[in-house]
């Protein structure tokens, strides 16, 4: 069969046997594959080298990855890069299930590959769903928001948020007249959301005003409510564009920031109620840094998280061929080499985004 | 059914090796996995607890970079095979990649830097 089919041609073209080998020594689908991952990596190069020439352009005004990524889901709190790091750790032992996949695949071990290509293409939903977490997280933002002191300058706010337990009606709207006592999450008008949403959208449109001791704001139906908080904690800032007054804070000296012996209590406040205020991040504006951050964090983060749904939709048809038996028939398990190889990329390209995006 | 195409058996089968030689692989595939852990795990907690603008960093950015380097060559060489493969393949690739962008990052990062002065007071 294929002995008979490969004389043939080299008799056509006049050449021996031996001198048939490819000068890669691998097929062709292992070759196109590598110079597509050429190409990709090359793609990926472009967006990470162009984003080492802006963040060098912005010098101290860059956002740093712990300062900015520091949340976990279910859990309040601080946890500076702990995220990422599952994230990149989940990348890595996916790319470990996929490689023993592959190593099975050289035994002609049917069921070693069924059970590592499963494994993988779990790791690879997971990671994904992380993605889509943290990209909620980065969009929605934290309850501080940024702000724009009264000097002008830009700083970003830490600490612990005061709840806020309720609000107290002074003068009702068409909506909240017919409710009793105060407005709670349970009571409260499906345009508000919630306290926290209502209290944040009110502080962005400058329906906020009071001082940190007595905050008043007007609900969406034109209600006055008197806003019960709890004392916000540890209330820090950290100055991220120079204004008149304040000086960049550097995230390695405490001193450079404004603590509540400095009134950062009263700074923030003033900001707020004057709407100075940023939340979260999108297209056109975000809390963290220069607009161009947070572009290149979903046009970098989503531009792997494209690859990895790839990959799992890839995996997933090679899972299904690997079920039905296909390899098996044809003799070798190559197409889970393949498939792992664009797999393990994804995870490379991971390595240098964690570093340059997250660490760096 | 085998389908008669020699072009995919020929170099395909190079690959296949016995369940002996696949303990030996699978022994070194955990061994990487555990460097790489123990890598990233380095990486967080250097990240973590230095900080940026301190003395240290700068130190702390290189090893950085030359972790992601490290943890770069594990994965292609052994989870990608690059190892593995004719030397040809292997050179034709990483060693063109490798110049290209080494000559894009000394282009561009220069560029950046030369920028910085001129940006630094652009409103956000």
């Amino acid at each position: 069969m294929a002995e008979h089919t490969s004389n043939e041609l080299s008799a056509l073209v006049g050449m021996g046997e031996e001198r048939r080998q490819s000068p890669v020594g691998a097929s062709y689908g292992k070759l196109m594959m590598w110079i597509f991952l050429f190409s990709d990596a090359l793609t990926f190069g472009g967006f990470l080298v162009a984003l080492g020439l802006t963040r060098y352009s912005y010098g101290g005004a860059w956002p740093i990855g712990e300062e900015t990524f520091e949340g976990l889901p279910f859990i309040a709190g601080s946890y500076p890069l702990a995220f990422v790091a599952f994230m990149t750790f989940l990348l890595i032992l996916s790319s470990v299930t996929m490689v023993l996949a592959v190593e099975a695949g050289h035994r002609m071990d049917k069921k070693g590959v069924t059970k590592w290509l499963l494994a993988t293409i779990i790791g690879g939903l997971i990671f994904l769903g992380s993605q889509a977490w943290e990209w909620s997280h980065f969009i929605h933002g934290t309850n501080f928001g940024r702000v724009e002191l009264s000097d002008g300058s830009q700083a970003i706010v830490k600490g612990k948020f005061g709840e806020i337990n309720n609000f107290e009606v002074l003068r009702a709207g068409s909506y909240y007249a017919g409710i009793e006592g105060a407005i709670t999450n349970e009571n409260i008008a499906p345009e508000d959301k919630n306290l926290m949403h209502a209290f944040r959208h009110a502080a962005a449109s400058r329906k906020l005003s009071g001082t940190s001791e007595a905050l008043q704001l007007v609900l969406h139906d034109g209600t006055v409510a008197k806003v019960n908080k709890e004392k916000d904690e540890n209330l820090h800032m950290i100055v991220k564009v120079p204004g008149a007054v304040h000086p960049v804070s550097t995230a390695a000296h405490k001193d450079t920031w404004i603590h509540e012996e400095d009134g950062s209590v009263d700074l923030y406040y003033e900001g707020l109620t004057n709407g100075r205020v940023t939340y979260g991040a999108n297209m056109q504006e975000n809390e963290y840094g220069p607009q161009i951050y947070s572009n290149f964090f979903f046009f970098v983060t989503g531009f792997h998280g494209f690859h990895v749904t790839l990959g799992i939709i890839v995996n997933i048809v090679v899972f299904v061929n690997v079920l039905k038996g296909t390899y098996e028939r044809r003799g070798h398990y190559e197409m889970v080499e393949k498939g792992g190889l664009y797999w393990h990329f994804v995870d490379l390209v991971w390595v240098f985004v964690f570093t340059f995006f997250y660490l760096i | 059914m085998a389908e008669e195409r020699d072009d995919i058996i020929e170099y395909s089968l190079y690959t296949h090796h016995s369940e002996e030689e696949g303990k030996k692989k699978r022994k070194k595939i955990w061994q990487v996995t555990l460097i790489l852990s123990i890598v990233t795990a380095v990486e967080v907690i250097l990240g973590i607890f230095v900080k940026q603008h301190s003395d240290l960093w700068l130190t702390i950015k290189i090893l950085f970079i030359i972790l992601t380097v490290v943890k770069a060559a594990y994965i292609v060489m052994t989870f990608m095979h690059m190892g593995d493969e004719h030397k040809i393949l292997r050179r034709g690739i990483l060693w063109v990649y490798i110049i290209f962008i080494l000559y894009m990052i000394f282009l561009i990062v220069g560029e950046g830097a030369a920028l910085y002065p001129r940006m630094y007071n652009f409103p956000w």
